[in-house]
């Protein structure tokens, strides 16, 4: 564990010294936060008439009673874009992560630290950590923020209540971290597998078109987020996370990245 | 301390040590020597549990290879071709990453230590990446030593390094020498070997020889003694030649050169018997060798 512990600090000594590293972690966060809250502040005014016919019809049947229609609409356009909160844990890991090993390999390092007593599990669970805890700190602190700010604006009242519904908090607290730990891996996998930490960074960023089909497939009316769903995501994303913590390891071969890098 | 056995090493059809059998003990200091790509990083790389052998057997510090790889990894020490420092962190916290990793019991006290017995103490807030080549070299020897190995391992230490930073690397791996650590020396400088090393073995893909410096120059080229003459002639030559332990003796510009074994017993029989043949003797010394010749022989009969 101390030793699991000491691979993160190093890490996170190295990664938080990078400005542009910093930005990532704590703009998108940020961003991501406030842009449904101006939604949420701008639509103060919207009328049930105005609202009534944009809205998809699966969509109506997620609204509780007690929301007027133009709460309704609110809540349609502002849940669509929270699903962009489950973007932090997919997105910010993946500078961190992808550089991780191909990082090492790059400066050389990577040699005498695999000299070092230290096992394949020890450094792996030092590089996922270190990527995963800023990852779903900042997904969590975006949506306290926009918790305070959502309750600030509505008053409270249904729509707040729907907005930090179970299923919400399923999605940031749940499914949030299980999204980093599935990017983390599979960004760590590809960086011990490439030698260049652009194409590192190239690569890891598919991880993110699922998210995306998440997000389109709700404005195009496909399907509708609620909780069951939400916790179908989680059990996915619960066997992704093992299959790629295995891959990840697995492809981990210390003998292979060293010899083939030069 | 180390003793390998038909160590052998292939990528794919790429044979890139063969057979290698050797024995490294206590307190020796032992030189590698080869050329590019002769397979002398695959060696240490197989020694320090960093990659497997095909096959073959290796036991270092007691432990064999690929059975008990972390127990060798927590008891050698090893300085690889680059120093690999984080650049962007201090060399203090370079060391004390190192330190944990190796579990070292007092590890701001050693980190200490090395910092202040390599002189980087005054510099241990600088990020690493502002340290010259000499110094990172320095840092990276003292994270070889955080956990006092038995066995050190140097793959190239003083490659790409000003002769001053050099010598302050050698003046270093003689304290240590001197501790009685077990140093396996990879190096291209051959005066460096000669100037460190107990033994060496000169490799390329297998071991060609393996004997100290004095030794390999003796059976290579034998030993020769010149005798500056101020009147040598062809005579002297003959007469000295004639010596039952004289192999070879011929002038050259009044130098006389004697091929034998055993200068030290011969020298005064041979220094007599000119002197009373008429000789001035201004000087007499050996005739050296330097290691490169030894090393181009061998390697060119390879």
């Amino acid at each position: 564990m101390k030793k699991i512990r000491t691979i993160i600090r190093k890490e996170w000594a190295e990664i938080f010294k990078k400005r542009m590293v910093l930005f990532t972690v704590i703009f998108l966060p940020l961003f991501l936060s406030v842009l449904p809250l101006i939604i949420l502040g701008s639509m103060g005014s919207v009328t049930a008439s105005s609202v009534s016919s944009d809205l998809p019809a699966q969509f109506a049947q997620v609204c509780s009673a007690s929301m007027t229609p133009g709460q309704c609409m609110q809540y349609y356009l502002v849940s669509t874009f929270m699903i962009m909160f489950m973007l932090i844990p997919l997105f910010v890991p993946v500078n961190i992560a992808a550089y991780s090993i191909v990082g090492e390999k790059t400066t050389h390092s990577l040699e005498p630290l695999l000299a070092t007593p230290i096992t394949t599990g020890e450094l792996l669970a030092g590089k996922n950590l270190a990527s995963v805890i800023p990852a779903v700190l900042a997904t969590w602190v975006g949506f306290a923020i926009f918790a305070v700010g959502t309750v600030i604006i509505t008053g409270g009242g249904a729509l707040a209540g729907a907005l930090l519904s179970l299923m919400w908090l399923l999605a940031i607290f749940v499914a949030g971290p299980l999204m980093a730990v599935l990017s983390v891996n599979f960004c760590i996998m590809v960086s011990s597998r490439v030698n260049d930490p652009r194409v590192a960074e190239q690569v890891s960023a598919v991880v993110i078109i699922p998210l995306l089909l998440l997000f389109f497939g709700q404005i195009a009316g496909l399907f509708v987020l609620n909780s069951m769903l939400i916790l179908i995501i989680c059990a996915v994303l619960i066997l992704l996370d093992i299959l790629m913590i295995y891959l990840a390891v697995r492809l981990f071969q210390r003998e292979a990245i060293l010899t083939r890098w030069k | 301390m180390i003793k390998t056995e038909n160590l052998t090493k292939k990528f794919g059809d790429t044979l890139a040590v063969d057979n290698l059998s050797l024995d490294v003990s206590e307190g020796e200091v032992f030189g590698f020597l080869g050329p590019n790509g002769a397979g002398k990083t695959t060696t240490v790389r197989m020694l320090t549990s960093l990659i497997a052998p095909t096959s073959g057997t290796a036991i270092v510090n007691g432990y064999p290879i690929g059975k008990k790889d972390t127990e060798i990894r927590k008891t050698v020490g090893i300085l690889t071709e680059t120093p690999g420092m984080y650049d962007n962190l201090s060399a203090e916290f370079n060391l004390e990453v190192y330190a944990d990793l190796y579990e070292v019991k007092d590890p701001k006290g050693q980190v200490e230590k090395y910092l202040r017995m390599l002189g980087l103490w005054e510099r241990r807030h600088d990020e690493a990446g502002t340290f010259s080549k000499g110094m990172k070299q320095k840092l990276a020897i003292a994270r070889a030593l955080l956990h006092e190995p038995r066995i050190l391992f140097l793959d190239e230490p003083t490659a790409s390094l000003d002769p001053e930073a050099s010598h302050l690397v050698h003046d270093f791996i003689s304290e240590l020498r001197k501790q009685g650590r077990t140093i396996f020396l990879c190096t291209h400088n051959l005066d460096e070997a000669d100037r460190l090393c107990d033994r060496i073995g000169v490799f390329k893909t297998h071991l060609l020889v393996v004997d100290s410096p004095a030794n390999l120059r003796s059976q290579l080229f034998g030993r020769r003694v010149v005798f500056h003459l101020a009147n040598g002639t062809e005579t002297m030559a003959a007469t000295v030649k004639a010596l039952p332990f004289v192999h070879e003796a011929r002038v050259i510009d009044h130098k006389l050169l004697v091929s034998l074994d055993d200068p030290e017993t011969h020298n005064p029989e041979i220094v007599r018997l000119l002197v009373g043949s008429g000789a001035d003797i201004q000087f007499v010394g050996e005739l050296r060798h330097s290691l490169e010749d030894v090393y181009l022989q061998l390697v060119k009969d390879a």
